[in-house]
């Protein structure tokens, strides 16, 4: 445990500004360093007062929408007598629409885990969000894998007949493959943006829109026995 | 008027702040200093989750759209509602859906205190998905913030469950077959599905065991959860270097490598 250290400890310490703040400078680099000295403000009573407001006004909205809609009561639980549809609530809403396509296995067992264990993972990416975009480097490669996995997915999701699901796909395809014509440096700012997104990035707008999609679907499109229905028509 | 009466409601604030009793309670004493200010955080049990200062450019609503805090409101919300419903709720077939009946028509403003809870109930939900994407969106899940985010996953899992395990408790027709829909899906794990149904039921179909069931874990076993994972999300935010800003970040932290014992001389 006697390696000798590549760095040189230091304290740099501005009460007003930051409490305490160790600084760890390399020998090979030269000692200037990114300051970042931000103004801050004290928790208590700024920051507080602010969260109790927000707070606040979030209580008395509330209580002024719980005085004007009532919650929904319907009649006693009766097990005799199945409503038809019988609908989860808004949130399992997506997933019941894709319970509608797959086996229960799928889409209410490896569906649910496949997700929650992908937002664990997120964060222990080692592709970072601003550094390196998706298709900046490795282009021509990661390129030809987009293209195997969008038109697979694709195929699979109208194999299913999941068309519902489709558009989403496509929107962020789309987005994709504007992305990997763009580099830092091209003229508008949105080909800059998606030009600087990584795959973590794409793979959770994906998620958001089938997301919004699926549960609005689930929502307001189904009828009787999950067929399809229009909202403004019933 | 107000000229008058401010520095006379001052000196009552100042006199009971400096009286013995107050100072007794709590310890950081009286002050406006900017070190009685922290400490007034600091030696707080449960303002000491929080960091003594945050970046000003963080407070700002553009930066957060404060959903973090909306969503710990919501949750105020809920527990100060569901404790005045537990006043009025039996967890039995078929009394529960009978006090529903009374909440509505004979406790006063018993409608008013479930619409409450139901509507902050789904707002939760939303408002904790908000959250999720936000801070997604941010960045602000990288090094050294992982760790929190799965807290954070944690808590939506909880938040879910919550809503899930409340949904039952009016014993309605709504409550009941969305619950039997949710639960039927339990079934489909392989091998131990049906234990899993039975277990989550108490039977093998949703009835009053279920209905306790779900009454416990959504008034006890969750909220108590939900309380400790919440603590330990608020913790971490300061433990971890405050709210995200975008400039400044360490790299992800290499994995140790096991120290080759030839090498330990150097």
């Amino acid at each position: 445990m006697s390696t000798p250290k590549d760095f040189i400890a230091g304290i740099d310490s501005d009460q007003r500004r930051s409490p305490t703040r160790v600084v760890f400078v390399t020998r090979r680099t030269s000692a200037q360093v990114k300051v970042n000295r931000e103004d801050q403000v004290q928790t208590y009573p700024e920051v507080l007062f602010r969260a109790v407001l927000a707070i606040e006004l979030l209580a008395i909205l509330l209580v002024v929408f719980a005085l004007f809609f009532n919650a929904p009561l319907e009649g006693i639980a009766d097990p005799t007598h199945t409503p038809n549809p019988a609908k989860a609530p808004w949130y399992f809403l997506g997933l019941q629409e894709l319970l509608h396509y797959f086996p229960p296995v799928v889409a209410g067992v490896l569906v649910p885990t496949m997700l929650i264990v992908s937002l664990v993972v997120i964060p222990y990416f080692d592709i970072n969000i601003e550094a390196s975009g998706l298709f900046l480097t490795n282009r021509a490669r990661r390129l030809r894998i987009f293209y195997i996995v969008t038109a697979g997915l694709l195929i699979f999701l109208l194999f299913f007949k999941v068309y519902v699901a489709v558009p989403p796909t496509l929107i962020v395809a789309l987005a994709m493959i504007v992305a990997a014509n763009s580099t830092p440096d091209s003229p508008t700012k949105l080909r800059r943006y998606l030009a600087a997104k990584p795959f973590a990035y794409w793979i959770m707008t994906w998620f958001l829109f089938e997301l919004i999609v699926l549960t609005a679907v689930g929502t307001w499109f189904r009828g009787p026995g999950w067929s399809w229905v229009l909202p403004w028509r019933s | 008027m107000a000229a008058k009466t401010e520095p006379f409601i001052d000196g009552v604030i100042g006199q009971v702040r400096g009286s013995r009793v107050w100072r007794s309670v709590f310890r950081a004493g009286s002050g406006n200093s900017t070190l009685h200010r922290a400490l007034a955080i600091q030696q707080n049990i449960f303002l000491h989750l929080l960091s003594t200062k945050v970046r000003k450019r963080m407070v700002s609503f553009r930066s957060t759209w404060y959903l973090g805090t909306l969503t710990l409101g919501t949750f105020l919300i809920l527990v100060a509602t569901g404790v005045l419903l537990m006043l009025y709720y039996h967890p039995s077939v078929p009394q529960a859906y009978a006090d529903m009946k009374d909440l509505q028509f004979v406790v006063s403003s018993g409608l008013f205190l479930r619409n409450l809870h139901r509507w902050s109930a789904q707002l939760m939900v939303f408002l904790v998905f908000a959250h999720m994407f936000k801070v997604f969106y941010r960045g602000a899940y990288r090094t050294p913030r992982e760790f929190n985010w799965v807290i954070g996953i944690v808590l939506l899992l909880i938040t879910l469950l919550l809503s899930y395990t409340g949904y039952l408790l009016p014993w309605d027709q709504l409550a009941y077959w969305a619950i039997t829909v949710g639960s039927n899906i339990s079934s489909a794990v392989p091998l131990v599905g049906s234990k899993i149904h039975f277990l989550l039921l108490g039977g093998n179909q949703v009835n009053a065991n279920a209905l306790l069931r779900f009454y416990v874990l959504h008034c006890v076993v969750l909220p108590l959860t939900a309380f400790l994972f919440i603590a330990i999300h608020f913790w971490r935010i300061r433990k971890d270097g405050g709210l995200y800003v975008q400039q400044s970040e360490p790299k992800a932290l290499p994995a140790i490598e096991p120290t080759m014992p030839a090498q330990e001389g150097k």
